[in-house]
């Protein structure tokens, strides 16, 4: 790491092919502490597979990638993502819940894990957070028997069970009603004010984009990589690239830009 | 366009026609496709054929399409328009089309018609298939080592092996089989006693079946038949399960909590299964033999007969090779089960290829294994 301001992320000319097919290249970024950092982009432009390799669940072709100050790529990367992967939570992008348990237990799964926590303090800590994402009456439900949004916000509550300082959400408003959608931003910003915690958010949703990043990268598929870096609202306003201006102005791009 | 819709229920109604005619001559030749009525699905259908053989045809002529008579084109008709120009390869020209499906025959050309390159598969080679044959074995030895390895770390960290999920399973795959067990193991037994007895009488040695019945049960087909049972049950249920949670994202959620799934998923499943084995084999045994009891007290033997025939036949070391079959059979099943469940692909189909894939997989290698012990157990005399 280099000196100077402490940095969450820090992503360094990261690569991911398919065999032949590639992805994205030279992807570099840095995400400082306590700031919702939105990865955006249309869609099969990479930005769920960069997720993946910021989690550790795919090693990227290229590249490196360092969380808090460990490395999880190249030869030493695994000892870096197994430490890492305690100080981290993921949102699935459909909430990713076990189905074999309420939504309590789900929240009280990486507690019984990780903690000497009693059961019934266990069981009070996954109220709470439970509480917190507005679901505390349906602490008891199945997976099964709960909508959408509720899955994806009780995610968010498994992913901070263990309160680590560095989250992951996909696409956390994807397929939910505007009202539910504004809510789960609302529930975001107040978590990150309240708790201090880094958010690093994957979506296209434009309006939660506006809504809750203090900064974004955009890929692009065509592109097959990074195209714009900075505030959602100065690039919007001011980015003189065709394809970023059409995505925040939800323009069709014209053939020759594309 | 319901006025022209209406028309082709009238009994001798063709919703499309097509006429071939040959306009000019020399070298300004040109062959014209007159076309008339509906160009939609049902209408193309009718004119495939003809249309494209025209067109290739005329390969050397100008094609001219004649569209003055039609009255629809929707997008199935446009596609066929532009594939009767591929066909053709060469200029043609559109006569007497309305404004309207002009920006429809855009669109579609915009759309782009041209297929990718198929992708050429490599010829299919011996040391191809030898190879993957090789690697997918490989690959399910490394499971199983994968799966030991998980085994021998468990007391560093006991508690990821939930007491809960064990005894779930062992309720799933053991005490729920029962009923199952025993059915299958008495009938068999019957069965068993039943077709050997006709032949034994004929020698005078139906007292035998006894033994015959006592052996291979105990040996053989009690460890067999109970792998088989844990296979269609057991094996496909973990495949299914663990699959769902590979396609939904659980697996993923495990991983990043930093929870191996190995241990999570794959180890209370194989220790379930390889603990339920012995008593499931077990139970088969016995209701094999008092279905063949059955028989034999039918046929007019007194129990005390049976049973003494029976004990003097096998030994302890008859059950306990079943009982240690047993337990190496349940390993596999579940092993493969599991394996089989992990490596689902993606989308729906996949869970059920999963599931499929487990039961074969299963009941294959229990009877290799079959197999491997048969050769074990004759080479060290047992």
């Amino acid at each position: 790491m280099s000196e100077g301001e402490p940095t969450e992320i820090r992503a360094t000319d990261v690569a991911q092919r398919f065999g032949a097919r590639t992805i994205f290249e030279h992807v570099s970024f840095t995400v400082a502490p306590g700031e919702v950092f939105v990865i955006l982009g249309g869609s099969g432009c990479g930005k769920s597979t960069l997720m993946k390799q910021l989690i550790g669940l795919l090693t990227p072709s290229a590249g490196d990638i360092v969380i808090r100050g460990r490395t999880i790529t190249g030869r030493e990367g695994e000892a870096g993502r197994q430490a890492v992967l305690r100080e981290i939570g993921v949102m699935f992008q459909s909430g990713a819940l076990f189905g074999s348990m309420t939504l309590l237990e789900n929240v009280m799964l990486p507690m019984e894990m990780y903690t000497d926590l009693p059961l019934s303090a266990r069981e009070a800590v996954a109220r709470v957070k439970l509480g917190l994402v507005g679901l505390g009456d349906a602490a008891a439900l199945m997976p099964a028997e709960i909508s959408g949004g509720m899955a994806k916000r009780a995610g968010i509550a498994r992913a901070m069970a263990l309160d680590p300082p560095l989250l992951f959400l996909d696409e956390p408003s994807a397929g939910l009603d505007p009202i539910t959608s504004a809510g789960l931003d609302r529930l975001i910003l107040d978590l990150r004010r309240d708790l201090g915690a880094t958010f690093v958010v994957v979506t296209h949703e434009l309006a939660s984009i506006l809504a809750i990043a203090d900064r974004c990268i955009m890929l692009d598929r065509a592109a097959r990589g990074l195209i714009a870096e900075g505030d959602p609202r100065r690039l919007r306003d001011e980015s003189d690239n065709p394809t970023v201006r059409a995505f925040f102005r939800r323009e069709v791009l014209a053939p020759a830009a594309a | 366009m319901p006025e022209a819709r209406v028309g082709s229920a009238e009994p001798g109604f063709r919703v499309a026609e097509l006429t071939v005619a040959d306009r000019g001559s020399g070298p300004n030749a040109a062959v014209a496709l007159e076309f008339a009525g509906q160009l939609d699905a049902e209408g193309i259908g009718l004119l495939w054929e003809r249309a494209m053989r025209a067109a290739r045809r005329a390969r050397r002529q100008s094609l001219a399409l004649d569209l003055s008579r039609v009255t629809l084109v929707d997008t199935a008709g446009a596609a066929f328009l532009i594939a009767i120009e591929a066909a053709h390869g060469g200029e043609v020209s559109l006569q007497g089309e309305q404004e309207q499906f002009h920006a429809l025959l855009d669109r579609v050309r915009a759309a782009g018609t041209t297929l990718p390159p198929p992708v050429k598969l490599p010829p299919l080679r011996l040391r191809d298939i030898a190879g993957a044959a090789w690697r997918a074995s490989a690959n399910g030895i490394a499971f199983l080592g994968e799966a030991v390895l998980a085994l021998v770390r468990l007391p560093r960290n006991p508690r990821v092996l939930r007491a809960q999920d064990l005894l779930n399973y062992i309720d799933q795959a053991g005490v729920r089989s029962l009923p199952l067990v025993v059915l299958l193991g008495f009938l068999i037994g019957l069965i068993l006693a039943f077709q050997s007895a006709v032949p034994m009488q004929r020698f005078g040695a139906d007292l035998y079946v006894a033994n015959l019945v006592a052996i291979s049960l105990l040996r053989e087909l009690g460890p067999l038949l109970a792998a088989v049972i844990l296979a269609g049950r057991t094996g496909s249920a973990f495949a299914a399960e663990i699959g769902t949670m590979k396609v939904n994202q659980e697996v993923d959620a495990l991983v990043t909590m930093g929870l191996d799934p190995m241990t999570m998923l794959v180890l209370p499943r194989l220790i379930a299964a390889m603990l339920v084995m012995p008593v499931m084999t077990m139970v088969l045994d016995i209701a094999g033999l008092l279905g063949m009891t059955v028989v034999m007290m039918a046929f007019g033997f007194p129990l005390v007969t049976v049973a003494n025939q029976v004990v003097g036949a096998v030994t302890l070391t008859d059950l306990f090779e079943g009982l240690v079959k047993a337990l190496c059979f349940g390993a596999v099943v579940a092993a493969i089960g599991c394996r089989e469940g992990l490596g689902t692909g993606v989308g729906p189909r996949a869970v059920g290829l999963a599931a499929t894939g487990a039961v074969v997989g299963g009941i294959v290698s229990t009877i290799v294994l079959d197999g491997v012990f048969a050769l074990l157990i004759f080479r060290l005399g047992l």
